[in-house]
């Protein structure tokens, strides 16, 4: 028999004739606010003032200068990596590998600020950074060339090749790039000063890297609504039998879409050594690549989405943070805001196909 | 036929059935006598769909009563129908192809039977309706034909006093529709009822004994079909009168398409390798391929459009050019353009406007310049096509999903005919595609051909093929036939060499 009685239950699912554009922008500021309710309900349940939790968790964090400044460093990594993924998932190319890819964009910008950025004087940070694009690109390079050659799956690939660009970063400072005055701690000498991304104002650690990543926002929208190579890669992810039908080559969107979120992804691993870090050591993200799989999904894979997200996910770090520190609360409670806000995401997006209507009598 | 005191084994009174934005049914009244073939007609759209999932209890009624038998009856699922002896048969068929027949037919039983006692039952039900089926064979190397034995016999086994038919004769070869008419006429004389439905108007008056027609959700009008010509069943059908296309006689000019000596495995395990197809077609004639879906039709459409590449340059020729290497973007810039039978999702993509579903493939008409995309370019290109071929739709910007089947159809054959192909592919250019826009589209067609162009058009209706094609060709288990002229070939001999056997004329 059916699973309830559809006599009793007075609501009912039903497709939309269309889409709701009311619905595609309001479902992410929906499930943010169902977020926040809900959050500030458990503080509640926990005993804690829903005011002042509110206060630890959004406010205090980004009440200075130097708030802010954090607010947008820890932003621009996720922003970086996300914009690529929001690309390459329109185009159904799989990249989970974004971490991968930072990882090794930190070891090949990196290293080339600490053995060159001496000799390369002011133009170090450019060489720096293109260095990290290219190290991020080769990274993502493996999975393309596989997927498209031997049909493997790029999801697997470069997933996997997280834990080896991980584990080469880890031999390098372990090993040869060992800094021999730094008494067995496993990290490189710091990089020169002339290879450090400067600070974008006074009293804050955020530096260009930023920038870079609202450009390459405007960029990625302007790419994505008139370009052609944009509007085909939208037609693989959209319809690949009909890109197929078009006569779009699908090698091409698979490369052109892991080298751009890989190229991105790269940038992010050497802003962070160039910047806040200044060194290479074994860990250089607390997993922003896999965090921006989120922020990219959250940002409804576009990339004004992509920049409202990534502050967004930046403001739950460091609340997180400071409500552990004030409010005694454990360090799940980041994860807690993650989940709850896919999960209100997931549930407000159905409602841009669908809407509740009320049964009348008759149609049960 | 029944006696006046007998109840009709069905009566539907005053049916309405509201969706959101229309009403497909309106107040239907309908009467199926026991033992009565009962044709349903209507175009696409009219609300035979509707009705029949009505009937089949797959959706609820806002108004009306339903009569089974006499009895007040309100039918809430499928099973409830089934349990009333109200059997269904789909045309699309539900089918496990890793499991043989008797495990499908297993599958959809209500009731538990042994193996054994299954095949034993489907053996009796096959024999005795003429329906010969192998219970142990596997069902994934099966003919479309064959699915549909599985299927009617599904509904056999459970003794239905209403089998309801839908379009059951559209992917049947000539010989194949004699044949299940045969099983019908069988059934109807034991006293199960059949209802029909279908836009054939010939079929109906060969099998049907009375026909309901059903106009924008409303019965337009009941008849007994064999004292009616096709033209007047039509009338009461569009509410119109139809205007005919003409297929004037012209010379060809120069070859535009060969297809020479093409072999080419197959990428779906369950797809058809070609075999030494060769073909010719020049500008100024429409040559259609006759056969079966699943004969090779997909493999042959993909070696000339250049998703899949031939072995040999020279296997296929553009304009005078060898193109059997060549990827489908260069093909189409040497002026192939493709209208393919699956609308919605490849010849057009379903979550993008009509506009930028002409930028799919409009580069060629200067959509697409200097990498990028010319949005008022394509924006005004698809305004063109839809007031050109009469598209139903909320302007260019609608989403191409938000299409009727029909009206997507108009637009994708409207755009590629609007690309000014030298050579067009179309493929089941009006499955199901109602009446009206199917003369639409075959007339666009001829237009195109009288233009100048070299059309080839692959297509499973015999009907549609003998209206529009100046030579006819029928493609086999993946080998073609000689292109034969329509006057010079029978519909019996296209039925023949369906099942492959055809020589070649010695050339």
């Amino acid at each position: 028999m059916l699973p309830f009685d559809r006599t009793v239950w007075p609501l009912r699912l039903e497709r939309r004739s269309k889409p709701s554009a009311a619905m595609r922008v309001a479902s992410s500021p929906l499930a943010v606010l169902a977020m926040l309710a809900t959050c500030l309900l458990l503080f509640a349940a926990l005993g804690k003032d829903p005011a002042a939790a509110f206060r630890v968790f959004f406010v205090e964090p980004v009440d200075s200068l130097y708030g802010v400044g954090e607010l947008m460093l820890k932003a621009t990594p996720l922003m970086l990596c996300a914009l690529g993924l929001a690309l390459s998932y329109r185009t159904n190319v799989w990249n989970i590998g974004a971490e991968g890819q930072l990882t090794v964009g930190a070891i090949t910008g990196g290293g080339v600020g600490l053995f060159y950025g001496a000799a390369l004087g002011h133009w170090s940070p450019a060489v720096e950074l293109a260095a990290g694009v290219l190290g991020g690109m080769a990274w993502a390079a493996i999975p393309a060339l596989l997927r498209t050659r031997f049909h493997t799956s790029e999801i697997f690939v470069s997933l996997m090749l997280v834990y080896i660009a991980q584990l080469l970063l880890s031999y390098l400072v372990h090993g040869p790039w060992r800094d021999p005055a730094g008494q067995n701690f496993p990290q490189s000498p710091p990089l020169p000063d002339n290879a450090l991304l400067p600070p974008l104002f006074d009293g804050a650690r955020v530096n260009v890297g930023f920038v870079i990543a609202l450009l390459l926002a405007a960029l990625s929208w302007w790419f994505g609504k008139v370009s052609a190579a944009g509007f085909r890669m939208r037609v693989s992810g959209l319809a690949p039998a009909a890109a197929a039908y078009a006569g779009i080559s699908e090698r091409r969107n698979v490369w052109l879409a892991l080298m751009i979120s890989g190229g991105a992804a790269g940038l992010a691993g050497v802003c962070e050594v160039a910047g806040p870090i200044g060194v290479l050591q074994p860990v250089i993200s607390p997993g922003y690549g896999f965090a921006a799989i989120i922020v990219a999904f959250v940002g409804r894979l576009h990339p004004a989405g992509v920049v409202l997200a990534s502050l967004l996910m930046s403001a739950l770090y460091l609340g997180g943070e400071s409500a552990q520190i004030e409010l005694q609360l454990p360090a799940s409670v980041s994860g807690l805001f993650q989940g709850g806000l896919l999960f209100y995401l997931l549930a407000a997006e159905l409602f841009i196909g669908f809407r509740l209507r009320r049964v009348r009598a008759r149609d049960a | 036929m029944t006696t006046p005191l007998a109840p009709p084994r069905l009566a539907l009174h005053g049916i309405s059935k509201r969706y959101a934005n229309v009403i497909a049914n309106d107040r239907i009244d309908l009467q199926v006598a026991a033992g009565e073939i009962h044709a349903l007609l209507g175009e696409n759209g009219a609300g035979k769909s509707t009705l029949m999932k009505v009937v089949y209890g797959a959706t609820q009624p806002d108004e009306g009563r339903i009569e089974w038998q006499g009895r007040a009856v309100s039918i809430r699922s499928p099973a409830q129908a089934r349990r009333l002896g109200i059997g269904m048969v789909f045309q699309h068929f539900s089918i496990f192809e890793t499991l043989t027949v008797a495990e499908n037919i297993g599958l959809a039983l209500d009731e538990r039977l042994s193996p054994t006692a299954l095949a034993a039952r489907i053996g009796e039900v096959s024999a005795r309706y003429g329906l010969p089926l192998d219970p142990q064979r596997l069902t994934h190397g099966m003919s479309v034909g064959e699915r549909q034995r599985v299927e009617i016999v599904r509904c056999l086994l459970q003794s239905p006093r209403l089998l309801i038919m839908d379009e059951p004769t559209s992917v049947l070869t000539p010989q194949a529709v004699q044949a299940l008419f045969e099983t019908l006429r069988r059934l109807a004389a034991e006293g199960v009822s059949i209802l029909y439905i279908s836009h054939k108007l010939h079929e109906i008056r060969e099998l049907c004994d009375v026909a309901t027609v059903l106009r924008n959700g409303r019965v337009s009008g009941t008849a007994i079909p064999r004292e009616h010509t096709t033209a007047t069943l039509a009338r009461m059908m569009v509410g119109g009168e139809l205007m005919q296309c003409k297929l004037e006689p012209r010379e060809p000019g120069s070859i535009r398409l060969e297809v020479h000596n093409l072999s080419l495995g197959t990428e779906d395990p369950f797809g058809t390798a070609l075999r030494e197809i060769s073909l010719r077609l020049r500008g100024g004639e429409i040559v259609g391929i006759a056969g079966v879906s699943g004969n090779g039709q997909k493999e042959l459409l993909a070696a000339i459009s250049g998703e899949r590449l031939a072995a040999a340059r020279s296997a296929v020729r553009l304009c005078g050019q060898n193109v059997g290497r060549l990827p489908a973007a260069r093909r189409r810039r040497l002026g192939l353009c493709f209208v393919p039978d699956e609308r919605l999702g490849r010849g057009a993509v379903p979550g993008m406007h009509l506009a930028d579903n002409c930028a799919l493939t409009g580069a060629t008409a200067g959509l697409v310049r200097h990498g990028l995309v010319r949005g008022g370019a394509a924006r005004a290109f698809a305004r063109a096509t839809i007031g050109q071929f009469s598209v139903k739709c909320d302007g260019e910007l609608a989403l191409a999903e938000s299409l009727s089947g029909g009206n997507l159809q108009k637009f994708i054959v409207g755009r590629e005919i609007r690309l000014l192909p030298s050579v067009l592919l179309v493929s089941q250019p009006t499955w199901g595609v109602d009446v009206s826009a199917s003369l639409l589209i075959h007339q666009a067609l001829i237009d195109l051909r009288d233009a100048g162009a070299a059309v080839l058009v692959i297509s499973e209706e015999l009907d549609e093929l003998y209206a529009i094609c100046d030579r006819i060709a029928v493609l086999a288990q993946g080998r073609l036939s000689d292109a034969i002229p329509v006057a010079e070939l029978a519909a019996e001999t296209i039925g023949v060499w369906m099942t492959g056997a055809f020589e070649h004329a010695a050339v």
